[in-house]
């Protein structure tokens, strides 16, 4: 489970807390190669997708069985719950890369808690900066493709029908937020969700191990407590993580239709 | 006593979402209340807020650890 507290438990030494140091992972295969614990599950993730999808998709009846049920209900959920909410009919050209995006998170969070792997990829801040980053580039993209360069931020940036003071305030400030705040926030809350999150579970089992193995006698009983308590947030995390891939696809698409707004 | 400065600051500055996300679930409930049928319109809403108010106190515990 983790080598480090395997060893100190075996000198009956102090309780390391699990930190960020936790995230670090080694390669697997040789020494520089690039396929660390979070590439292998980055791998795994994206074969299980397209092996679900695939077989969701093949043989396509129209009373739809089992797999394609499935398949048909992720990809409804996204393209009714959050696309045809968010953006309307126009939207239906980026359902795929929204659907795709959902999928992506949602594994890779899931990862976090099944037992083999127990490693939400997505905490890794590489893998959601470049998910915002497509999402960023594909928001401007959009606006600038409907409105023009100028016509994007002029609507952007001074949106009619305000007082003429308020623009001098406005207009940066507006600036600012959408083009830099928001692939920031959309990473930083994916990720850190992820690493709090992880972060917890490692405390609470991690802490219970050390009770038991470590200390034995009436603490070896107490060890109860932080192992139920880690039973309790894994459901609780397995909630979170999808609400995640779910606030993240959301929000792209929120965007997306911002960018598509026509004021006038 | 031994300890972090940094999970001091992160312990209040998780006082503001937390009273954002209760007003924001507050309002939820009572919608709802007033008008069961729009259940479903007001949860994506309220979704959606919830995870915008949640992620000041993300980014507080991340730079908690970080800084």
């Amino acid at each position: 489970m983790h080598q480090v507290s395997a060893v100190q438990a075996a000198e009956g030494a102090e309780f390391n807390a699990p930190g960020p140091g936790d995230f670090e992972f080694p390669p697997i295969f040789g020494e520089g190669t690039f396929f660390t614990k979070p590439m292998l599950v980055i791998v795994l993730g994206t074969l299980v997708i397209g092996a679900f999808f695939y077989l969701a998709s093949r043989r396509a009846t129209l009373v739809p069985a089992k797999v394609q049920y499935m398949g048909e209900g992720v990809y409804g959920f996204v393209r009714n719950g959050i696309v045809a909410d968010a953006i309307g009919h126009e939207g239906r050209k980026f359902v795929p890369l929204l659907t795709t995006m959902f999928c992506f998170i949602a594994v890779l969070n899931l990862a976090g808690i099944v037992p083999p792997l127990q490693l939400p990829a997505t905490s890794k801040i590489a893998i959601p900066l470049f998910l915002a980053l497509i999402s960023w580039v594909v928001f401007n993209a959009v606006g600038i493709r409907r409105h023009g360069f100028v016509g994007y931020f002029k609507a952007m940036m001074f949106p009619p029908g305000l007082p003429k003071p308020i623009y001098v305030l406005l207009a940066p400030l507006e600036l600012f937020s959408t083009v830099i705040i928001r692939p920031i926030t959309l990473t930083l809350r994916l990720t850190l969700n992820m690493f709090a999150g992880h972060l917890v579970l490692l405390v609470t089992i991690l802490g219970g191990e050390y009770l038991l193995v470590e200390k034995g006698g009436v603490l070896a009983v107490v060890s109860v407590v932080p192992f139920a308590f880690s039973i309790v947030l894994t459901f609780f995390e397995a909630f979170v993580q999808v609400l995640q891939a779910y606030v993240f696809v959301l929000l792209s698409a929120l965007y997306i239709a911002g960018a598509l707004a026509d004021e006038h | 006593m031994e300890g972090n400065l940094n999970m001091v600051g992160y312990g209040l500055a998780a006082i503001g979402p937390g009273v954002g996300i209760g007003l924001i679930f507050a309002a939820y409930i009572n919608g709802v209340a007033r008008q069961p049928e729009a259940r479903g319109v007001l949860q994506g809403i309220a979704i959606l807020g919830f995870a915008l108010a949640e992620a000041l106190a993300i980014i507080g515990i991340g730079l908690a650890f970080v800084l």
